[in-house]
């Protein structure tokens, strides 16, 4: 307490006052650092900041994409954006989903349906002129064939003759490969099978038409060239990381009259309150990302009038290992699966609208009627139990649930219902079930060297059929991880695939799912998914809701109901326009 | 000389520290082709790999690695956004960063050192304790929080400031004080211990005998000592900084480097990780160094050969 003296000592302070640049310690070679840091500091931040033209919509469409080449995208944001630039033979309808003419004005099928014969538009151009032709589609499709492009997706064109071995390198010639170039708009693709859902397929971003000189010059830095030749609706303007995307309108596009929006900002966001702090302040127009809804704030975000949900074609769904200890035996599969309350699970923890599974490919899948699965009855749970060794769960060896960890958003909600889940078997079967949380990318890696004995998954399917959720379980299949082989099951998604007649295709799926649903059980259906965005109706025109979530962005405007200047930041600015939205 | 053997040291301490992450990386569980959706076939994912070149031993690869880092100065390409090269992410997000960055550390400083300055000479008195109040307050309030506060009142309730984004001037306000706020309650504190030890020194008494105004003796003599602590500390701070911040950047939407930071790791983007690891350790050490030359100048006392 010695310094409380200090203060007294103020009649020294009462001398004249000097200017504080010949006070401070600054000498002329030892001025410090952060002195000197200011100015700097102002002509970073005038170079850090670009004046840009207003966007005429901007679109909140999930985290930064991990890339926008259609050859090697996987995830359903980037899907969205990519759409947008490069287009495909084929695309869908904005308001069903539904394959419709794009690049190709029409396409004859032959009579045994292995040989498809696309005419392509002789008006379809890329965005900086030149005409894209049969060659484009040939080398687009052949490039993303290619081991070299290294596409997750790769898969996709397998169905095509001979692609299969041309990927394996068992067949150097492309020319081998099913895929033809008739003449400059006639491409010829020749398939393995008759193949229901092919023209679904060639909407697919995988497939799309991509620019082959740019490509070529450029190697896996191609997209960063301005002009960037687009085939689709806009072309790439700016792709700044974890910043923006801005799509101009393609003026080359075959269908540019149509095209609603001039510019466009997709704005990467991976934050659900961040989401929707700008879409309520004006800055964003809609946000259409599933995970960016705060969970916390569903109930209250799921009655207002712009917040949309509806069926979705994804499935959550419970994988067993069938090679561990007692999940061998399927009774007690299907004992854990009869005492899983998804009625529970979708009325208290998912909330947004999801429905209860009870079969694996969703309801609303195209020409297909799912079986009814196993419902839910705890008591016949707790009979299959006994009747595998096991009475009451008694004697029942310790297992792990295994669920993914996540940061934030829609994914957290894993977490509860792994919780919930534990709590339903406890009750209903008197199985003690541990919680294991990992991280993601352990998670995936496990259940991939099936290190797991039950495990939370989900599938969002790729195309509008049965096959993209029942293919997952054949034998060869990389997403199959549980385990379970069955021979008669592959025999039927096979023989379905080769089937040209519709309902008795529709029959042989419905069969392998009853399979897999019912008698075997290797994974336990949960929910469901819903669709969500949010949008202001009155504003926005030209999003419809489809099972596949699919709003192409050509068909999006907004209505400009009064004249507001979109938001520059200044302090009167936001107020003024709140007051004119008023 | 000294310098210059510091300087020197440097690179054989990248060596190392890159080629721990490099291995590390390399031996935490998961992949980077790791995820819900695998290819389709066993074969697809084999080649994605082999694109990599991650089914090489490990040594290969990292030779490999130095290779193209030595050589060409390339940090390869990331393998989470496959379109750009690590290069290419820092050269985007770091002058973003860096800015955010900067203006926090002049925020904080701004802030902290006239509080740390004035709670010590004001010691005992309301200034002292409402000063010492917000230096402990910031300082216990995490970012996370602070954050969202602040997008609350500010961009949402009173609708003065955007709620994120990184376009204008008005946009880096939120974010930099969100960001500040933290450091300045700890430069206000270290302010504060050293103005008070060195006001405690012998030669300040020796000042104030002589007859120096009381500003003089404050500002001139204490003032340059009293500020060390916040020089030193501002070495590790600076780097800390102009490396962004993970919270503060997701809250905003602000594209910098920070995110990455955390991101990589989570996404295993192998080469990302090793690229942020080695350009933060540069900085770090080129920053303790110029830590180290302020002292020379601020303090007479200390010299080196």
């Amino acid at each position: 307490m010695a310094r409380r003296s200090m203060p007294k000592q103020q009649p020294y302070s009462r001398t004249k006052p000097r200017p504080l640049h010949r006070v401070l310690p600054i000498r002329h070679h030892a001025s410090s650092i952060p002195f000197l840091l200011l100015p700097a500091v102002c002509l970073v931040l005038s170079g850090c900041v670009r004046p840009e033209p207003p966007a005429d919509l901007v679109i909140i469409n999930g985290t930064e994409p991990e890339s926008l080449d259609p050859a090697t995208i996987v995830g359903i944001p980037e899907m969205r954006l990519t759409k947008a630039l490069f287009e495909g033979l084929v695309r869908l309808d904005p308001t069903n989903a539904q394959p419709i003419p794009a690049l190709a004005e029409r396409w004859d099928v032959s009579p045994d349906g292995k040989v498809y014969t696309f005419h392509l538009r002789t008006n379809a151009t890329w965005s900086t002129g030149e005409p894209i032709t049969s060659a484009d589609v040939a080398y687009s499709w052949l490039r993303a064939l290619s081991p070299g492009t290294a596409g997750d997706y790769a898969g996709q064109l397998f169905y095509i003759k001979n692609a299969e071995a041309y990927y394996t390198g068992k067949i150097k010639d492309p020319a081998q490969v099913g895929i033809h170039a008739l003449d400059a708009h006639t491409v010829r693709v020749e398939l393995n099978d008759p193949l229901a859902f092919f023209l679904d397929l060639c909407t697919f971003p995988t497939l799309a038409v991509v620019p082959h000189q740019t490509i070529e010059k450029h190697d896996y830095r191609w997209l960063s060239v301005r002009p960037l030749p687009c085939s689709g609706a806009y072309e790439l303007v700016a792709w700044r990381l974890n910043d923006k995307v801005r799509l101009r309108k393609n003026p080359h596009y075959w269908d540019a009259a149509h095209t609603q929006s001039d510019i466009i900002d997709i704005l990467p966001t991976g934050s659900p309150n961040t989401a929707l702090n700008l879409y309520e302040t004006g800055v964003a127009d809609i946000v259409w990302d599933k995970e960016l809804v705060p969970s916390e704030l569903l109930d209250v975000l799921t009655k207002r009038p712009d917040f949309h949900t509806w069926d979705y074609l994804g499935t959550y769904f419970n994988r067993f290992n069938v090679t561990r200890g007692p999940l061998t035996n399927e009774l007690v599969r299907k004992a854990f699966a009869l005492a899983t309350d998804r009625e529970r699970i979708t009325r208290k923890i998912t909330r947004g609208g999801e429905k209860p599974a009870f079969h694996f490919v969703p309801d609303g899948t195209a020409n297909y009627q799912p079986p009814p699965g196993l419902p839910f009855d705890p008591e016949q749970g707790r009979r299959l139990l006994a009747q595998a060794g096991f009475p009451g769960g008694k004697s029942f060896p310790h297992l792990q649930y295994s669920f993914p960890s996540a940061a934030s958003g829609a994914a957290r909600l894993q977490g509860k219902i792994a919780v919930e889940l534990q709590q339903m078997w406890r009750d209903g079967l008197g199985i003690e079930v541990e919680l294991r949380q990992i991280e993601r990318k352990v998670f995936y890696a496990a259940q991939s060297r099936l290190d797991y004995d039950i495990s939370g998954s989900s599938w969002i399917g790729d195309y509008n059929d049965a096959n993209t959720f029942l293919d997952l379980f054949t034998s060869n299949s990389g997403n199959n991880r549980t385990g379970w082989r069955n021979r008669r099951y592959d025999e039927l998604i096979h023989q379905a695939n080769r089937q040209l007649d519709l309902k008795r295709r529709a029959e042989l799926f419905r069969q392998a799912e009853t399979v897999l649903v019912a008698e075997e059980a290797p994974v336990a259906p949960i929910y469901f998914y819903a669709g969500f965005n949010y949008f202001d109706p009155r504003k926005i025109t030209g999003i419809y809701q489809n099972i596949l979530d699919e709003h192409p962005m050509q068909y999006i405007r907004k209505v400009k109901t009064q004249p507001i200047s979109r938001i520059q930041y200044s302090v009167f600015s936001i107020q003024s326009r709140r007051a004119a939205n008023n | 000389m000294y310098f210059l053997k510091r300087l020197l040291l440097i690179v054989p301490l990248l060596l190392v520290i890159s080629l721990l992450a490099f291995v590390l990386v390399r031996v935490a569980p998961g992949g980077p082709f790791d995820r819900e959706r695998k290819p389709a076939s066993p074969e697809i994912e084999r080649q994605l790999k082999a694109h990599y070149h991650l089914d090489e031993p490990v040594w290969k690869q990292y030779l490999r690695y130095l290779d193209g880092l030595v050589v060409h100065g390339d940090f390869g390409p990331s393998l989470k956004y496959r379109n750009h090269t690590v290069n290419d992410i820092i050269a985007q997000g770091l002058p973003v960063s860096m800015c955010l960055g900067m203006l926090a550390f002049g925020f904080a400083m701004g802030v902290g050192v006239p509080v740390g300055y004035f709670t010590a000479i004001r010691r005992g008195h309301w200034e002292d304790y409402s000063g010492s109040l917000f230096a402990v307050l910031m300082i216990c309030i995490p970012g996370f929080v602070v954050g969202p506060l602040l997008v609350m009142f500010f961009a949402i309730k009173w609708q003065l400031l955007p709620v994120a984004l990184w376009a204008s001037p008005a946009h880096a306000i939120l974010p930099t004080m969100a960001l500040g706020l933290y450091f300045s309650g700890r430069i206000a504190r270290l302010m504060r211990e050293g103005m008070l030890n060195t006001l405690q020194a012998e030669f300040i008494t020796t000042a104030r005998a002589k007859g120096l105004s009381e500003n003089a003796v404050l500002l001139k003599h204490a003032f340059r000592l009293a500020v060390l602590p916040v020089v030193s500390y501002s070495g590790p701070l600076l780097a800390d900084l102009l490396t962004g911040s993970f919270v503060i950047e997701s809250i905003f939407q602000i594209p910098g480097i920070g995110v990455f930071f955390v991101n990589s790791m989570l996404n295993r983007d192998h080469t990302m990780i090793v690229g942020l690891v080695v350009l933060y350790a540069t900085l770090l050490v080129l920053l303790n160094l110029l830590v180290d030359l302020a002292y020379v100048l601020l303090d007479r006392r200390v010299k080196y050969d």
